[in-house]
């Protein structure tokens, strides 16, 4: 299965993966796949470990137990050559964008390709003002990063993200504190990034309803496992009483709204 | 690209600047008409005592430092301290019936080894040895002996009021 | 007790450790941040030039401070004519590379500091790990670079300040002989004296450069995170500043 060829369906395999950070359970046994071309959720209620699974894919941390493989490597047996050749195919969108401070817009996104390239400034140029025509900033390469708003900043580093058109195109929380035209933009975004370029594409989010627009395939994390996995439809209409409550927001279900505490009464008596 | 250029001058002055300052360190507070390692030749005087004498000191005629005190090492066969002198090469024509001892600058300032011009009409040549040599003034020493001779003068004294 | 004791002794080992690391890890990637000298002059920039303005006006002060002090002790022996050496000692050897350190881990260090807590906070460095860029070629290593080449710069700059400043108050206005003033300073300091000084400012270079960038980089992503790393670049730079002073005094003495 390892030696398997490259064009074996899934780009991302999590296999049987235990994780653990000081005493507390992140994973216990998370199995998922990821399919080539495709665009996947992660959601799950907050503290579930979906950006610990970021963490997990881009070889940030390394699984107590299991397998994290990306086309077909274990990630976590890499050496560190290995992990940022493999890293140069991926690209991440982060939560607040993680623009360089220091650089304007152009030079952020000229970063990845002067890093690793000896490209000609001429075609440099022609690179990112491609890469900033298509989330509609190229008007704006000459702004430093404080000089953006929320949204703009993330189109950016999207923008940023893709400029070396990568296999493997991760977003982290990628509507989180957006209004809603912002949100659109980026929504409009992913899916015509992902067809385009046809990269696969995970994100991770838990705006159940924007996810339900454009991902292919859904997973809903809890206790360290898959709960529930499928379309974002088949997982609207699933029953069972987690994945009902988490995409309908119902505030008591089998995640509790109280933190566990002691008898109530008992507590105001005492 | 202007302002990187900016940064670079500013950076470049300032770089400057410093260097500037390392050199008016070195070259106006400090003394530097000598350093030891020049072109020159050494010489050897052995001592009793050498006081507090460091390598590095000078070594003067008439008050002209002409070298610096090298090493300072014991000779374990004569019981004597052996000091080795670098003698700028232009001071060649030093008489070999010279004259070394060890002295001290102002009262309580570090010690030089002031060289003496003999009457010889051969001069010392590389390792030559100083043959008289006086000794560091210990101040202790000093303090013992007229301490001492002031108690014997005191005890005579006694005496005579005895008679 | 005795266990809080020996808990405090291993963190401070683990500390040591961890930081020695960091320092082996950093230098691994100097030979490569030299390979693009516009991001360590810009760092020269950041640490030195930046810093001038402090540098002199203190070191100016402080020469001036040793001019009045000094005077009026040493008059109390009736030997103001060695001012000049005897200020001059003390900024090369002692006052400069100790006062310039301090100085330096107030201006440069906790702004070195801040950033790179920063970059850790607003994912920036993490960014970089994923875009396959080690963020110590290219934002630890210029930075610590930069500090190391700026403080034996600004060292010597505060000690030609210094004595300048010594020189105006002893000379200008108290009326110690120009001629006695240069001549007693020159009988007395060395050049390896001035080496001693420059030896300090690279060593002190060295561990405040260290200490900010280590504090920054180890910071948690927070704003009070960025603000403790702050705090203790300055108290950690300050105490390791006067150990080292110690120690190196005790060893070229």
């Amino acid at each position: 299965m390892l030696n398997s060829s490259p064009t074996t369906p899934n780009l991302v395999e999590i296999r049987d993966v235990y994780y653990s950070v000081g005493g507390r359970d992140i994973f216990k046994g998370l199995t998922l796949n990821v399919p080539r071309g495709k665009i996947t959720a992660i959601m799950g209620p907050s503290g579930t470990g979906k950006t610990t699974l970021l963490r997990l894919i881009t070889g940030q941390i390394r699984p107590t137990r299991g397998q994290v493989l990306v086309d077909d490597q274990d990630v976590s047996k890499l050496s560190r050559r290995a992990l940022y050749a493999l890293r140069q195919r991926m690209g991440m969108l982060f939560q607040n964008g993680a623009l360089l401070t220091d650089m304007s817009v152009f030079e952020n996104v000229a970063f990845p390709v002067r890093e690793h390239t000896d490209l000609p400034e001429s075609l440099i140029r022609n690179l990112v003002l491609t890469k900033l025509q298509a989330v509609g900033l190229r008007g704006a390469y000459k702004l430093m990063p404080h000089e953006l708003s929320g949204g703009m900043a993330r189109r950016v580093a999207l923008a940023r993200a893709m400029v070396r058109d990568p296999h493997l195109l991760i977003y982290d929380e990628p509507f989180a504190g957006l209004d809603p035209i912002s949100m659109g933009v980026i929504l409009r975004l992913l899916r015509n990034v992902n067809d385009a370029l046809a990269i696969t594409s995970i994100v991770v989010s838990h705006d159940v309803d924007e996810i339900a627009q454009v991902a292919d395939l859904s997973y809903i994390l809890a206790g360290g496992k898959v709960v529930a996995s499928g379309t974002p439809k088949a997982l609207k209409e699933d029953q069972s009483g987690l994945v009902r409550q988490f995409m309908n927001g119902l505030p008591d279900g089998p995640v509790p709204f109280h933190y566990p505490a002691d008898d109530y009464f008992k507590e105001l008596l005492a | 690209m202007q302002q990187s250029r900016t940064t670079e001058i500013v950076t470049g002055a300032f770089v400057l600047f410093g260097f500037a300052a390392l050199f008016f360190l070195v070259t106006q507070i400090t003394n530097k008409e000598f350093t030891a390692g020049g072109a020159g030749y050494s010489l050897l005087a052995n001592f009793e005592n050498i006081g507090s004498l460091k390598v590095g000191a000078p070594v003067s005629m008439s008050g002209v430092t002409v070298g610096r005190v090298e090493s300072i090492s014991y000779d374990m066969q004569q019981y004597k301290a052996v000091v080795s002198m670098h003698i700028d090469a232009k001071y060649n024509r030093i008489p070999d019936d010279s004259d070394a001892s060890i002295m001290t600058a102002g009262l309580l300032g570090g010690q030089y080894i002031g060289v003496t011009a003999g009457g010889s009409d051969q001069y010392f040549k590389e390792g030559g040895k100083f043959a008289i040599v006086q000794d560091a003034l210990v101040l202790e020493n000093l303090i013992n002996q007229l301490v001492a001779s002031f108690a014997g003068k005191k005890s005579d004294s006694a005496e005579e009021t005895k008679k | 007790m005795f266990k809080a004791l020996t808990k405090l002794l291993g963190n401070a080992v683990a500390a040591f450790g961890a930081i020695t690391w960091f320092l082996l890890r950093i230098l691994s990637q100097v030979p490569r941040a030299l390979l693009r000298p516009g991001l360590v002059i810009h760092q020269i920039h950041n640490a030195g030039a930046l810093s001038l303005v402090i540098i002199m006006t203190c070191g100016l002060f402080v020469g001036m401070v040793l001019g009045l002090q000094g005077y009026d002790m040493l008059e109390r022996f009736g030997s103001e004519s060695s001012l000049g050496s005897a200020a001059a000692l003390a900024l090369v050897k002692e006052l400069g590379p100790v006062v310039a350190a301090l100085l330096f881990a107030g201006r440069a260090g906790t702004a070195l500091a801040s950033e790179i807590g920063l970059m850790r906070a607003t994912d920036q460095l993490v960014a970089m790990e994923i875009m396959a860029v080690d963020p110590f070629r290219h934002v630890v290593a210029p930075r610590f670079l930069g500090g190391v080449i700026a403080l034996p710069l600004l060292t010597m700059i505060f000690i030609a300040i210094g004595i300048f400043g010594v020189q105006l108050v002893g000379v200008q206005q108290l009326g110690v002989d120009q001629g006695t003033f240069w001549s007693q300073m020159r009988g007395s300091v060395e050049v390896d004296d001035v080496m001693q000084g420059l030896i300090k400012g690279c060593v002190f270079g060295v561990a405040c450069s260290l200490i900010a960038v280590y504090e920054g980089y180890v910071a948690e992503p927070t704003a009070e995170g960025v603000g403790r790393a702050t705090t203790r670049t300055v108290v950690n730079s300050a105490v390791m500043t006067l150990i080292l002073d110690y120690m190196i005094t005790a060893v070229m003495l």
